[in-house]
């Protein structure tokens, strides 16, 4: 119970810094990063729902986020869609259709040869984006996008769109919680743990992996739309494998299956990338060498890594937890 | 000559052709992924970058007046050391472990790709064949580069060797013995870890030779890498991880078909891909010549 009363207070703490941040004077500029940290913290969460609910590395978390921009993109460019509602409507059906596509190929495998056929689909739909130049505008992507208003609030501006990411984040980790603590969500757990015995007990373990799927990504293609507008800009890097890495890591970094992890995670990630850009021009090569960094010694994330480095410093040590088997 | 060849047919001889050497190309790619794969469990990204690699280091060297052969030998050598030493220092640790040898791999891919940036440049580089092979066949009204009946033909030799070595080489035998119970290899006294290296190294070596060769026909650029990767996977999910002639079949089934979508429908053709991998799926899931994961 004191654990419980705990997490309450780090929670309330947090939402109230979250949503008084851009009030104290924090530059316009990280409030900016703050707002991807939002919703890159989305993805990454999802992404947790497959690797760490339902035991499915998924490699084109990418695609099914960039396929949720392009739809509000191109819907709005073409089609005159502008509308909050309609957009974010039409940007989570096109991801969950495209996740319901890849399922059926990539569920008909699993373990690595899921990861393989799921790096393969991630690349077909960047193909996609980057050679459809009629549809997609190619690698110039689409540009003009308008941040539409929220009934009646106006959130162009940089700290009223703060704002609606911040609710998103808030309402995606809460349907997320609930959905992991679910019966459905123990049995997505099940499956994780050990398929072939939930098969003996008749569940449709298949079923259930699609499912989760489709769900992920649906919380992709919301955090997509939200990305298109937060850019007013898409383009093909959106849904780049090296995307899909950058969420993987996230989540790695956050700590598989914690969920609420996935937000330090997203706001490491967001603001390296962003300042080390700033710094060198080099900064990919950094970046690749933080991917080390961070598979080689801290594969159980941040959340596991900061305990046993303060109890190194203090003179203990903790073995590191072995990751879970694929 | 003219009225023999219908258009259409002149069509379908063409892209036929373009499509075997692209796909003889892909084979020089995806034979080292599958064999890593299939031998380690290691999915190594990094494959197309060592393609893009051997291919600016070849054209380099030729640019120095190397001969093309000699120079194609030379980049295969680099991108061999280059792998090798990637694998011994950090991925033999994890050969059981896909998950966290393929993030390596993709952390290595975004040094090389960064390294090879900084000192090439993003300007595409154009490579020429070598002087013997730079005219074209013409057949009828059929006219196409020498250089692509070249590669095919280079590619048939490389396939071959590695058939034989595989399959009449005491080496060979215990690969094979390797990929198909590393335990009982182990237990018979088989040193499953020579193994790793030889492969892990033959499949670098080829991919690097093979940037050179396919220089002519893809040039090098920055991002190269990243456009094959999807085909150089497909070959692998439609040919069956971890079998050589799977990826022989699938080389040559992804080249036609990107070769006809390129030609049919030139904005969708990465989607044309798609379709061999779908179908591969719903069928035979684990590949034309794989065995069940």
């Amino acid at each position: 119970m004191r654990a419980r009363r705990h997490w309450t207070l780090v929670t309330a703490a947090g939402l109230i810094v979250a949503l008084l941040l851009p009030k104290l004077g924090v530059p316009t500029f990280y409030v900016s990063l703050l707002t991807q940290t939002w919703i890159f913290a989305i993805v990454a969460m999802s992404l947790d729902l497959l690797i760490g609910f339902t035991g499915l590395v998924n490699f084109s978390q990418a695609a099914l986020f960039g396929v949720g921009a392009y739809a509000v993109a191109i819907a709005a460019t073409r089609f005159h869609v502008v509308g909050f509602v309609p957009a974010l409507g039409l940007g989570i059906i096109a991801a969950v259709v495209t996740a319901a596509v890849f399922g059926l190929v990539a569920l008909r495998s699993e373990g690595v040869g899921f990861i393989i056929i799921t790096i393969a689909l991630n690349e077909i739909v960047w193909g996609l984006a980057y050679q459809w130049v009629s549809v997609s505008g190619g690698d110039n992507g689409i540009t003009g996008l308008v941040r539409p208003a929220v009934g009646p609030f106006d959130v162009s501006a940089n700290t009223g769109y703060y704002y609606v990411c911040f609710a998103f984040f808030a309402l995606a980790l809460l349907l997320m919680l609930l959905i992991v603590r679910s019966p459905f969500g123990l049995v997505l757990k099940g499956v994780r743990e050990t398929p072939r015995r939930m098969r003996a007990l008749g569940y449709n373990v298949w079923l259930y992996r699609y499912l989760a799927l489709m769900l992920s990504g649906a919380f992709a293609g919301l955090a997509g739309v939200l990305f298109a507008w937060y850019n007013q800009f898409v383009g093909p890097v959106a849904l780049s494998l090296d995307q899909s890495t950058q969420f993987l890591i996230m989540v790695i970094l956050g700590g598989i299956g914690t969920l609420y992890g996935q937000l330090f995670g997203a706001f490491v990630v967001v603001f390296l990338s962003n300042e080390l850009s700033a710094i060198t021009p080099r900064w990919q090569l950094i970046l690749g060498l933080v991917y080390f960094a961070v598979v080689m010694y801290a594969p159980g994330g941040l959340v596991v890594l900061v305990p046993r480095l303060w109890a190194r410093l203090r003179g203990r040590n903790i073995p590191v937890v072995a990751s879970e088997p694929l | 000559m003219d009225h023999l060849l219908h258009p259409d047919l002149r069509f379908v001889a063409q892209n036929v052709l373009g499509g075997l050497a692209y796909g003889s190309l892909l084979f020089l790619i995806a034979s080292g992924l599958t064999l890593v794969f299939g031998l380690m469990r290691i999915i190594n990204l990094a494959q197309t970058a060592f393609y893009l690699l051997g291919g600016d280091v070849g054209l380099t060297l030729v640019a120095h007046g190397t001969n093309f052969w000699l120079a194609s030998a030379a980049a295969g050598i680099v991108t061999m050391v280059l792998g090798l030493a990637v694998y011994r220092a950090f991925l033999h640790r994890y050969h059981a472990d896909p998950l966290t040898s393929l993030l390596l791999t993709l952390g290595f891919t975004l040094i090389l790709d960064d390294a090879i940036l900084a000192i090439w440049g993003g300007d595409p580089h154009s490579i020429a064949p070598p002087p013997a092979l730079a005219g074209s066949v013409q057949l009828g009204t059929l006219v196409f580069p020498v250089y692509w009946l070249a590669v095919i033909v280079l590619s048939v030799v490389v396939a071959a060797v590695m058939f034989i070595a595989l399959q009449r080489t005491m080496l060979g035998v215990m690969i094979r013995a390797s990929v198909d119970d590393e335990e009982m290899a182990r237990g018979l006294g088989v040193d499953v870890n020579r193994a790793f290296y030889v492969v892990f190294a033959a499949g670098a070596l080829i991919a690097g030779i093979g940037g050179l060769l396919g220089g002519p026909i893809t040039s090098a650029y920055p991002g190269l890498d990243g456009e094959l990767t999807p085909l150089a996977f497909a070959v692998v999910i439609v040919g069956g991880m971890g079998s050589l002639s799977g990826a022989l079949v699938g080389s040559l089934l992804i080249g036609l078909v990107n070769a006809f979508g390129k030609a049919m429908f030139p904005e969708l053709s990465y989607f044309t891909i798609f379709v061999p991998v779908a179908l591969i799926m719903a069928f035979r899931p684990q590949g034309l010549f794989g065995r069940k994961l």
